[in-house]
């Protein structure tokens, strides 16, 4: 018997239990579409931490002085307290590192801004002008400072939306006004576009940015850096960078083979791999249950193969006498099975999709539905149907004809 | 009759089971010929090996012993696929209770078997069906389901189905027992038809008076063929039918 007419006796079957069959279906049609929303919901969390990490730079790399895994007894200095990066460091990386794209200095200060009567406590940065790019920052109103402020020194900053907002309580347009800083008065250039809270819930518009000379000299009167911060030319390569700048700096800080790094490397890869790692487990979790509902359908059909293999013995014994070889009744059988659950698995993926948009749209969860949930969830219905309707089909081909024809 | 070709060949054919630890042997030794052409009716009371008998004829199970050639090809060494191909080529089944498949059509029945035949294409199995269902005389009936005819329309479908392949010979079990004295007598009128174009037909039945409408008689005991005879004077079913007084609907 061919496949079109094996197809026809399936259908007609589903078609003579229309409400048994649906039914059955549903166990597939649940099953199918929890684990597409399962994993819509699992890759959307994981998707949106990893572009919170990028919005921090994702390629980003910090340079910090003094080593962190080897610290000596004694009262523990913080680690910008310590001395051992000086600008020769930053210059080695920009000229040497290959797999940078660009580095800033990094010296910081905190204290409280006064503008007129209104104070407000935040931290001062010392970079360049790079440090936007690798921050992922954007200049909102006015300009960033320039190369030029940082070779005089200038005393300009860019300052973020936090402090604008705790310093022009009037109102006032902030360009061009001047900031006193510990008593050194600011000329504000430009302020940074808004970026809300990180995931760890740090505000990072709570800054102000300003050439890293200005600092060095005039607030902290200092040589040496307190970090350098770079970015990798992409986020691959952010391993190989880290391998590059830590060369250069032992080059340049003369250190011999046995002697331990006097700085400390830091990327997002780590904090990257932490978050997704967590991510992932909690989408095989959820994928698991979703899988465990398929296979419950899985034995629903089964179940309902079975009644009807036992409904349908007369039918079988007649098809076996006017010639149905075993085969023929196998397929049959699997072919009903296989229908129920790919009909289904249909209705479970645009459920499933559904849901997903749902969840989106009602609790505002961010979701992605990859293609490769829907194929699998799609085969591994396909496959539930054969599995849990071979049995079935098998007994039933395997009927003895003289039997089966009599069956009351 | 001697120039006849012979369709079916018994030699000593024995079938014996195992019930629990006792042997029983449904058939102890049966050998006979059927011709092309013939009528026969096999008889016997229950527990007499009529349904062994048949089972075996209709190649549906294999003798233990004895050799059963059908249409020249030996059946006992075949294997349940062979034998499923074999049924589907030379044997037609008429069942007591006509077993066809529900909520299908009359047309659909009648085509079961060429659909197990891959070398029959679509129309010729519609062509071979519309035949088939015209010579039992329902070819106002092609579309109409089986839950909606009477019995003995549907014995009648049933019987299309066991013509419709074309068979060497047509295997009817008890093929009136559930229908009423006067269905019973149009179905045999349709039997005696078949016979007159040169049908084999074998028709069991534990009911002796039907034996007057065949051409020969084989009656089963323990067994055992005890009985085989031709019948020369053939009751003709439709004049039987004729006398019945006549039922108003």
């Amino acid at each position: 018997m061919n496949a079109a007419n094996l197809l026809k006796i399936a259908l007609r079957a589903l078609n003579n239990n229309k409400l048994r069959g649906f039914l059955t279906m549903l166990g597939i049609i649940i099953g199918v579409g929890s684990v597409i929303t399962m994993l819509a919901i699992g890759q959307g969390s994981k998707r949106s931490i990893q572009a919170q990490i990028s919005e921090m730079g994702s390629n980003m790399i910090m340079i910090n002085p003094g080593n962190m895994d080897k610290r000596g007894g004694g009262v523990r200095q913080s680690a910008s307290s310590m001395q051992t990066i000086k600008l020769e460091d930053y210059k080695g990386i920009v000229e040497k590192a290959k797999h940078v794209s660009v580095a800033s200095p990094s010296v910081s200060s905190n204290g409280q801004f006064i503008y007129g009567a209104n104070n407000y406590p935040s931290s001062i940065y010392g970079v360049s002008t790079e440090y936007l790019e690798i921050r992922k920052l954007s200049i909102g109103e006015g300009d960033m400072f320039t190369d030029q402020d940082i070779r005089s020194s200038a005393k300009v900053c860019v300052v973020g939306k936090t402090v604008v907002d705790n310093l022009f309580t009037s109102g006032d347009d902030p360009i061009g006004k001047v900031v006193r800083f510990n008593k050194i008065p600011f000329r504000i250039v430009g302020v940074l576009a808004a970026k809300g809270y990180n995931s760890m819930g740090m505000d990072q518009d709570d800054i102000v940015l300003a050439p890293y000379t200005t600092i060095q000299k005039r607030v902290l009167a200092v040589t040496y850096l307190q970090g350098i911060y770079a970015s990798a030319v992409s986020e691959e390569m952010t391993t190989k960078a880290t391998e590059e700048i830590s060369e250069i700096m032992r080059a340049n800080h003369k250190l011999k083979d046995s002697e331990d790094d006097d700085f400390s490397i830091r990327s997002q890869e780590e904090l990257s791999s932490m978050m997704s790692s967590t991510t992932d487990l909690m989408t095989v979790l959820l994928a698991c249950i979703a899988g465990i509902s398929l296979v419950v359908g899985g034995i629903g059909i089964m179940n309902i193969m079975y009644v009807s293999v036992t409904e349908r013995t007369r039918e079988i014994g007649l098809r076996m006498s006017v010639g149905a070889r075993g085969r023929d009744i196998l397929s049959q059988f699997l072919i009903e099975a296989v229908l129920i659950s790919i009909t289904g698995g249909i209705i479970g993926v645009v459920l499933g999709v559904f849901c997903s948009f749902a969840v989106k749209l009602l609790l505002n969860w961010p979701i992605y539905i990859q293609l490769y949930s829907v194929v699998l969830s799609f085969a591994v219905c396909t496959v539930t149907g054969i599995f849990f309707g071979w049995y079935p089909a098998k007994k039933a081909s395997e009927l003895d004809p003289i039997e089966a024809i009599r069956y009351e | 009759m001697e120039t006849k070709k012979a369709i079916i060949e018994l030699r000593d054919i024995r079938r014996d089971f195992k019930v629990g630890e006792e042997e029983v042997h449904a058939l102890r030794g049966v050998t006979f010929s059927i011709f092309a052409g013939e009528f026969v009716t096999i008889m016997g009371t229950s527990g007499s090996g009529k349904s062994t008998l048949l089972n075996t004829l209709g190649c549906l199970d294999t003798p233990s012993f004895g050799d059963y050639f059908l249409d020249g090809v030996s059946v006992r060494t075949m294997n349940k696929n062979d034998r499923a191909i074999l049924r589907n080529r030379k044997i037609g089944f008429v069942f007591q209770s006509y077993n066809l498949l529900a909520k299908t059509t009359a047309i659909e029945n009648v085509e079961l078997p060429l659909m197990y035949n891959s070398s029959v294409s679509a129309l010729q199995r519609q062509n071979k069906a519309i035949e088939a269902l015209t010579a039992v005389g329902l070819a106002d009936r092609l579309n109409h389901k089986s839950n909606q005819m009477s019995g003995g329309q549907q014995q009648r479908v049933a019987i299309a189905r066991a013509l419709v392949n074309d068979p060497v010979i047509i295997l009817a079990d008890e093929a009136t027992g559930n229908l009423d004295s006067r269905t019973s007598y149009e179905i045999l009128v349709l039997f005696q038809e078949l016979h007159a174009k040169g049908r084999t037909i074998i028709f069991v039945t534990h009911n002796p008076e039907l034996s007057q409408f065949s051409s020969r008689n084989i009656v089963l005991k323990d067994g055992r063929v005890v009985e085989d005879t031709h019948n020369d004077a053939v009751k003709s079913a439709k004049e039987v039918l004729d006398s019945l007084p006549k039922v108003d609907n």
